[in-house]
């Protein structure tokens, strides 16, 4: 009897605790010669493979802008680089977008991070002010997109390169305007012509709507901008929420849902999302990014096309970025800064980058850039570039999801009718200066 | 007769309400299924098709092209079942032990393993992160495996299901000499086996389907489990929904089969039971 | 005397032993230390990235002032107030639907395997493919759900999009999910009651109604405990099903109190903010489990 406890305990012991060792041991025992096989994989792909110079080195990286399709092309990309490189071999980790970062900061803190890995602006501001991030300053930037180089220099140290690069026009359903006979619109549009079309766009059914641009933060600061407004003073002391200039940005947003009615309430988006909504054919413009593209392309069963977004008193676009970064903690920083480098910035990568239409990489190279031009539709993808003229790059602040958020709440509350416009800026000018400490 | 007559009633309107909520709980299912079923461009067309107009496995075989699919089930297989059994054999372990030894600072070690499921995981997911990292454990099945060595919501429902067997049953037992562990395997597992099961398919479950633990300890592709694969499918701009149903409804076929199983095993528990009691 | 229990006490403590052990040690490791862990952390103003090791505790110690910060917010109280709506809904509603469907389980009829293979398919589905399904379900236009109500000449509610119907729209969804959960314990409590007590129960010529209060429910008050503790620490731990089908909204109508700490640990980088957050919740579980399990010998029957 005794020992039949005994041998219970020792299996359940040995199934769980002592497991852990073992286990361990006989993945270790693994790894390496999984890597073998890799590497002579490699070997016969490559002929003669010279060690061209530097030492053997292995980094670890981590992204999830490959996850959801495009996993094949960034693998494209590092058989390329590790052709140039052989002495670097890049172990690629593809994480999908929802955990990626709780999973992220898990490791960062619990001092596992990777090498070098991909964060998007949002997160890449909270780690740049935490000194979880290396300095970059020694990579070479040559060949980068200067104001997409430099949304990611914070305070004068440049913690992030571009790894990819979009931006937002405004994408319009071509039937609806010509039901609606309406001209198409054009890059010198403002948004008082656009309320015009909208307008009569939205008179044709009672399901059909003018225009859909989001009532976010995002949204929210680059209108601002295009009516010379912005969120902080210059030297980002202040919160400067609740200027006039900014009001009347919001004001003009916020109309359109609750006055005119161009632009579908909560109510009537009926849980479905703003490309839904285009796809469908029921809303004539929409401002988004670049990347609904290829969406678009498949889901429209209508003509469409794109033009440089509408402004105020002048113009602004939207720029996005994911950045690549590299751990301050890395001993093998010099092999992860040329990796992404080469990532993000080589006429090499941008090439197989723009082939599998993915994004656009953040790159000055106009000649690898013009293939982009020819994949259609839209036919007016030069407003793509077009765009870049009048970029403008979101403040980065340590608080920078706070701040998002609180905007965000306070604009919505305006579109359900709650609160005035006045008040939400007010309301989310007082929120952000109690609970934000600008340093 | 007429009893024969009322007992069939009864049956209709067995079938009737069953039939009603069957469909009630089947409606999001068959969407789901309608959706993995859809092309990328009929997703979204309005009005809703319900079936799709014209249905294509494409996203099956998304599924199965995307990522070692092999690979994946059989680790999600090899991490589940360890896990399941531990958790079975540890809980049900210290649930007799609570139950039928009535051992000092029972009540008060019960407390504190309850009190264990009350701290929401998000605030110790970063120190039990440092903590399998200081045991060298990252990257390592152990380290998805071990929690199960304490599994607070197993030993809480053992524990109420163990304290319904009548301690007659224990005192005839140790009158006739039998040791702890004689109890232990001959009498309360065996009365217990309905719960058991019950535990086994909901632990099953959990592992299977558990996300976020094993996305942060496991970074070796070679040791990712289903779910994290499937959970791959999810872009930042977009998300397939087809595809991502699609493997959904795959990675639901183990826990079901699990689960018929499991149910077989309450039936034949009740039957021990019955015989013993 | 004294002596007497002391040896009888260690003796039940050297039987106990192995038993507990496997358990125990487990507990230690992976959740009493990460708890204290996180206890220490709700004293500093730690945000979750920079590296934590032992210095964090006395570098970022701030005292009492996260608590003092989250008890004088009136946001902690407006989400108190939705985590406790939402529990005064879904309890009621999962204990009706799970008991329903554990009495309809146990009849042993033709195709009741079938029926409980059913029963449990939303139990078996992630939180991420339900969340989208049910937010197509309760869509205000094109919703089935909105659907029925009209044909039954009722224009039903903008659910997930208004700030009223957004939380019963999430309690709808949750109990859809988990009554199966539950159904399983219950009915397998049921199937674990003494058919000799029904017998009884006929020979003493009382009808159904009398047999399901006399007998079926007496008998079956610790698995309902038990379902009634899991799904209370549960309600107020309910967390995904809010960020995949309203991300808190509209206008922070649905966000409770775990969605908060996820926030402002995971996305606003105050993790000793939120640990303390996590105490407060804690404790209000802690307080209200006890309470039950106190409670729990005026109603709860473990032998006949």
């Amino acid at each position: 009897m005794k020992r039949g406890l005994a041998a219970l305990l020792i299996s359940t012991m040995v199934l769980g605790l002592t497991a852990c060792g073992g286990v361990k041991q006989e993945t270790q025992a693994e790894t390496p010669q999984a890597e073998t096989e890799e590497k002579m994989a490699d070997d016969s792909g490559n002929g003669s493979a010279d060690v061209a110079g530097g030492e053997e080195v292995t980094i670890k990286y981590c992204n999830f802008n490959a996850s959801g399709g495009n996993e094949e092309t960034l693998a494209a990309m590092y058989e390329k680089f590790h052709e140039q490189y052989p002495n670097i071999t890049v172990d690629i980790e593809t994480v999908a977008y929802d955990d990626y970062f709780t999973m992220m900061q898990t490791r960062v803190a619990g001092g596992t991070a990777p090498d070098c890995y991909e964060l998007n602006i949002e997160n890449f501001a909270s780690y740049a002010s935490k000194g979880v991030l290396a300095d970059l300053s020694g990579a070479d930037t040559s060949n980068f997109n200067e104001t997409a180089l430099s949304a990611f220099n914070v305070e004068g140290t440049q913690y992030g390169l571009p790894g990819n690069f979009s931006n937002v026009v405004l994408i319009y359903n071509k039937d609806l305007f010509d039901q609606a006979g309406v001209s198409y619109p054009t890059d010198d549009w403002t948004w008082e012509d656009v309320q015009e079309a909208a307008e009569k766009i939205r008179s044709l059914s009672d399901d059909i709507y003018g225009i859909y641009a989001p009532l976010t933060y995002n949204e929210f600061y680059k209108v601002a901008a295009q009516y010379g407004g912005s969120l902080l003073n210059e030297d980002k002391t202040e919160f400067t929420i609740n200027s006039p200039e900014n009001l009347k940005a919001a004001q003009m947003m916020i109309d359109r849902v609750v006055d005119s009615n161009v632009q579908p309430n909560e109510e009537q988006m009926a849980g479905m999302g703003d490309w839904d909504l285009f796809e469908s054919g029921r809303v004539g413009m929409i401002t988004t990014g670049i990347w609904a593209f290829n969406t678009f392309k498949d889901a429209c069963d209508f003509e469409w096309d794109i033009c440089v977004e509408p402004g105020g008193t002048k113009k602004a676009t939207h720029f996005f970025s994911n950045a690549l970064v590299v751990n301050a903690d890395s001993d093998k920083k010099e092999a992860a800064t040329t990796w992404i480098t080469w990532l993000a910035s080589s006429d090499e990568a941008a090439q197989i980058r723009i082939d599998a239409g993915w994004d656009l990489p953040a790159i000055k190279n106009q000649e690898v850039l013009d293939d982009y031009l020819t994949i259609t539709p839209p036919d007016n993808k030069q407003a793509v570039f077009a765009s870049l003229n009048y970029l403008t790059v979101p403040t980065i602040i340590e608080d920078y999801s706070m701040m998002s958020d609180i905007i965000t709440e306070k604009l919505s509350e305006a579109a359900s009718g709650k609160i005035s416009v006045q008040d939400a800026l007010e309301q989310a000018q007082a929120e952000c200066e109690s609970s934000i400490n600008l340093k | 007769m007429n009893r024969k007559a009322k007992n069939r009633l009864g049956d209709v309107g067995f079938y009737i309400i069953s039939i009603v909520i069957a469909v009630i709980v089947m409606i999001p299912f068959f969407w789901m299924l309608s959706t993995s079923l859809k092309s990328k461009g009929a997703l979204m067309a309005l009005p809703v098709q319900w079936i799709p107009e014209e249905p294509t496995r494409d996203a099956y075989a998304q599924v199965f092209k995307r990522f070692p699919f092999l690979r994946a089930v059989g680790n999600s297989i090899f991490i589940t079942v360890s896990y399941v059994l531990i958790t079975i054999l540890s809980s049900s372990m210290a649930a007799f032990a609570f139950t039928k030894i009535q051992f000092p600072f029972a009540d008060g070690i019960f407390k504190l393993y309850l009190a264990s499921m009350m701290i929401p995981t998000q605030v110790t997911l970063i120190p039990l992160f440092i903590i399998m990292n200081g045991m060298s454990l990252t990257d390592t099945y152990a380290s998805v495996i071990c929690p199960s060595l304490f599994k607070a919501f197993g030993i809480f429902l053992l524990v109420q299901n163990m304290r319904s067997v009548p301690n007659d049953f224990i005192e005839a037992a140790q009158i006739d000499g039998a040791g702890m562990w004689y109890i232990y395997r001959k009498i309360m597992l065996p009365l217990s086996a309905p719960a058991i099961a019950t535990l086994g398919i909901t632990t099953f479950m959990d592992s299977w389907n558990d996300y976020l633990w094993p996305l942060v300890m496991l970074s070796d592709k070679n040791k990712m489990t289903i779910t994290l694969a499937l959970n791959s499918l999810n872009g930042q701009y977009a998300t397939e929904y087809n595809v991502l149903m699609a493997g959904s409804l795959i990675s639901m076929i183990p826990i079901i089969i699990v689960y018929i199983g499991a149910n077989s095993r309450m039936k034949s528990g009740i039957m021990v039971g019955g015989v013993k009691g | 005397m004294a002596k007497q229990k002391r040896k009888v006490e260690k003796k039940k403590i050297i039987q106990a032993l192995p038993f507990m052990l496997p358990s125990f040690i487990g507990m230690l490791i992976f959740s009493l230390c990460p708890v204290l862990i996180a206890v220490f952390l709700s004293f500093t103003d730690w945000n979750g990235l920079e590296k934590l090791n032992v210095q964090t505790f006395t570098d970022h110690f701030i005292g009492v002032d996260n608590y003092k910060t989250i008890l004088s917010s009136s946001e902690f109280w407006t989400v108190l107030l939705h985590t406790l709506y939402y529990i005064a809904l879904y309890i009621p509603l999962v204990f009706i639907a799970s008991l329903g469907i554990a009495l309809l389980l146990n009849k042993k009829k033709k195709g009741t395997m079938v029926l409980r293979v059913l029963y449990y398919i939303p139990v078996l589905t992630s939180w991420v493919a339900a969340s989208l399904i049910w937010k197509w379900v309760l869509s205000p236009k094109y919703g089935i759900f909105n659907q029925i109500l009209g044909i039954v000449g009722i224009s039903g509610p903008g659910w997930l999009t208004s700030e009223v119907w957004a939380m019963p729209g999430i309690v709808l969804a949750s109990v859809w999910k988990d009554m199966g959960f539950f159904g399983l314990f219950l009915l397998s409590g049921l199937s674990a009651i003494d058919p000799t007590y029904y017998e009884a129960a006929k020979v003493d010529g009382a009808g159904r109604i009398v047999t399901f209060f006399k007998v079926t429910l007496p008998l079956l008050t610790p698995s309902i405990f038990f379902c009634l503790i899991m799904s209370l620490i549960n309600a107020f731990q309910l967390f995904p099903q809010v960020q995949i089908m309203t991300e808190g909204g509209p206008n922070g109508a649905t966000q409770v109190m775990v969605e908060r700490i996820y926030t402002y640990g995971f996305s606003y980088f105050k993790m000793g903010y939120a640990s303390a957050y996590s105490w407060l919740l804690f404790l209000i579980i802690f307080v209200l489990t006890m309470i039950q399990m106190k409670l729990q010998n005026g109603w709860v029957h473990y032998e006949s």
